[in-house]
């Protein structure tokens, strides 16, 4: 019997020939944010409604407090759920919506508990009127406020940000952040957005074709991705492909069409002759003139600039290197000019630790 | 000015709708209230006063005054037309009520079904209408006489000892009726069910409502609209309906359209069967006109 609060142990779920869940484990701890982060049909709004109750493994259990959910509709599951695009019941008012799930208050209790979670989302006053008159942020948080009315366990969110404009979004990120804080309650937000996950989760869980690929946070994540497909969804990244020649402690030497290249490993990483992939985000390069290229790095690589691009807060060179593959990497703008023209021969290094070895 | 250049078939376009009715129902209408205002005769068209177009504006004079209000007083002061208004609506009522007991858990399981199903569904409610309408209610009564298939069958099962006497009932005109417009309130009760966004009906439910809490609070009070529009589309021709209390109904069904035919054809007065039409006509309007208003205040109020 585990402490945790939600447990799923080798869920599945197949909609005919398609497996929408693919032997899914996962421990959530009471209290913490959860974000379940995929690109559409990755599995992560089926498993959102696996956990409410609306749809049954094909295979696995789910145990909720220690108690196996296997058997529970929906309306028994101490679960509730922020649908996407919020699912407000149309023909009711805002207060009507917020009290729909309160029983056993009494009238003037529903109404005074409808108050308090209307004050919390800051909606106060707003009680008689209608979900179509309501502006989407205001929907968002009748919405969030029915959800939190039967004090859940486990909130879950569907997309609780996707039907926002950018810089209402941004706003909803860090009360939605601090509302869960102050309420202690497990929050599990399902989002495609991964700057959205990194701002609001404590764990992210990337989810790929129905797999749960990895779980951590949200810089074990960048910095350690377990594939190519993490590495990929939270950031650009430059992935060289190559073979393992050998370790030395925790550096390995990948031979690469850009010749030699360490990167710090993991003790459960490959060995000799595994083929890799060296992921490197274009951030951890440096880049310099070609006269000072230099053996100070263990990875030292000359290439062209091809094209540079102003980003604002940073700039992005594009380099053809000798084998005629490309490689980005950006260097922050602080308000100077691009160093480069394109055209330019310059140096690239990167320390071994900068790098991440991932399966091919 | 390119507009003005548009083809005059174009600009015809919008009022095309307005002459198909002015033609077809307007004017139809003040034909019926014209005769209801008239005297019956002995004549050809068996009604006066006809207007004499060769005695110009004075002919216009005598015209009018020669129109009165007689044929309403005679439905307002004999009691069968005030009984036959009165059991139409009550049998139009109680009908629309079974209909909606019985077509809104159809409506229901039809939107309910797999959507690979569906267009099936609604094929075999709208397949019965392949067949005379007419050869539909003769069959109810091959069912429903006293030797025919319902009481034969229930005397075989042992449930009844002697056969039903519905033939020839109201409870006869009340099954037929029910039956011959179960799709006009299935149809449109389906479409609203089908349109309904399923998560709101998940969102009740992870609330804690159990299933029957969830169609009583949401599913049903958000099929309103075509609960109404069922209901009318139902009754208000059952008001009028003719052949079926004439086929299954027995001598004391009064209806509406029933006595106007026998105005109409047995007694030949054009001029009070024109009337018990117009009071027909002021009986089904009436339910609409209050829909309608209904229908607009809601949606003001939703604004």
């Amino acid at each position: 019997m585990s402490t945790a609060l939600l447990s799923l142990a080798h869920v599945t779920k197949a909609f005919g020939a398609d497996m929408a869940l693919d032997d899914v484990s996962l421990d959530l701890a009471a209290g913490e944010f959860f974000c379940l982060l995929g690109p559409s049909g990755c599995g992560k709004s089926t498993l959102l409604r696996l956990i409410a109750g609306f749809e049954a493994p094909t295979s696995g259990t789910l145990h909720l407090a220690g108690e196996d959910m296997a058997a529970r509709p929906p309306h028994r599951r101490p679960v509730n759920m922020m649908f996407q695009s919020y699912a407000l019941f149309p023909h009711m008012d805002v207060a009507a919506n917020v009290g729909y799930g309160l029983k056993g208050l009494g009238r003037a209790g529903i109404a005074a508990r409808v108050d308090e979670l209307l004050r919390l989302v800051r909606l106060d006053g707003f009680g008689r009127r209608r979900p179509d008159t309501l502006s989407g942020g205001q929907r968002q948080r009748v919405a969030l406020a029915r959800a939190l009315a039967r004090e859940p366990k486990i909130l879950l969110l569907d997309e609780p940000l996707g039907a926002l404009d950018r810089t209402l979004r941004d706003e909803t990120q860090g009360e939605l952040r601090a509302l869960q804080k102050r309420l202690g309650t497990t929050f599990i937000v399902v989002t495609h957005d991964p700057g959205e996950a990194m701002a609001l989760a404590d764990r992210i869980g990337v989810m790929d074709r129905g797999r749960l690929v990895q779980v951590g946070d949200a810089a074990t994540l960048y910095e350690r991705p377990a594939t190519r497909f993490v590495a990929g969804l939270l950031g650009d990244v430059n992935l060289i492909a190559g073979q393992v020649a050998d370790r030395t402690g925790d550096i390995a030497r990948v031979e690469t069409g850009l010749g030699s290249l360490h990167a710090g490993v993991q003790p459960d990483a490959p060995g000799a002759g595994a083929a890799v992939v060296v992921a490197l985000r274009p951030e951890r390069i440096v880049l310099g003139p070609a006269d000072t290229a230099t053996d100070a790095e263990p990875n030292a690589l000359a290439g062209h600039v091809t094209e540079i691009t102003y980003l604002g807060d940073r700039i992005r060179h594009r380099v053809r290197m000798a084998d005629g593959s490309e490689i980005r990497a950006t260097v922050a703008a602080g308000g100077q000019a691009p160093a480069f023209a394109p055209g330019d021969a310059v140096a690239l290094g990167f320390p071994p630790g900068a790098a991440t070895l991932l399966p091919a | 000015m390119r507009t003005s250049g548009r083809p005059a078939v174009t600009r015809l376009v919008p009022v095309l709708p307005f002459l198909w009715l002015g033609a077809f129902f307007l004017l139809p209408v003040l034909i019926t209230l014209k005769i209801s205002l008239s005297a019956a005769a002995t004549a050809q068209p068996p009604y006066l006063p006809v207007l004499d177009w060769s005695a110009g504006p004075e002919g216009w004079g005598t015209f009018l005054e020669e129109l009165d209000f007689a044929n309403f007083e005679t439905l307002a002061n004999d009691a069968l037309y005030r009984d036959a208004a009165l059991s139409s609506l009550s049998l139009a009522a109680i009908a629309t009520a079974f209909l909606l007991v019985v077509g809104t858990p159809i409506a229901y399981a039809m939107a309910r079904a797999p959507a690979r199903v569906q267009p099936l569904l609604v094929a075999l409610v709208i397949v019965p209408f392949w067949t005379s309408f007419l050869i539909r209610i003769y069959a109810w009564i091959a069912i429903l006489k006293p030797e025919g298939l319902l009481s034969a069958g229930l005397m075989r099962l042992g449930l009844i000892d002697r056969p039903l006497e519905l033939l020839n009932t109201q409870a006869a005109v009340l099954i037929g009726l029910t039956y011959a417009y179960l799709p006009f309130m299935v149809l449109p009760l389906y479409a609203v069910f089908a349109r309904l966004d399923p998560r709101l009906r998940d969102a009740a439910a992870d609330l804690g409502a159990s299933p029957t809490r969830v169609f009583w609070s949401v599913t049903l009070p958000l099929a309103g609209p075509g609960l109404m529009a069922g209901a009318l589309l139902c009754f208000v021709p059952m008001v009028g309906e003719f052949i079926i209390p004439d086929l299954l109904g027995g001598s004391d069904t009064l209806m509406l359209g029933r006595v106007l035919w026998s105005e109409f054809f047995s007694n030949r007065d054009w001029p009070l069967a024109s009337a018990v039409a117009i009071l027909l006509l002021i009986l089904v309007v009436g339910p609409l006109v209050l829909f309608r208003e209904a229908e607009t205040r809601r949606t003001e109020a939703a604004r």
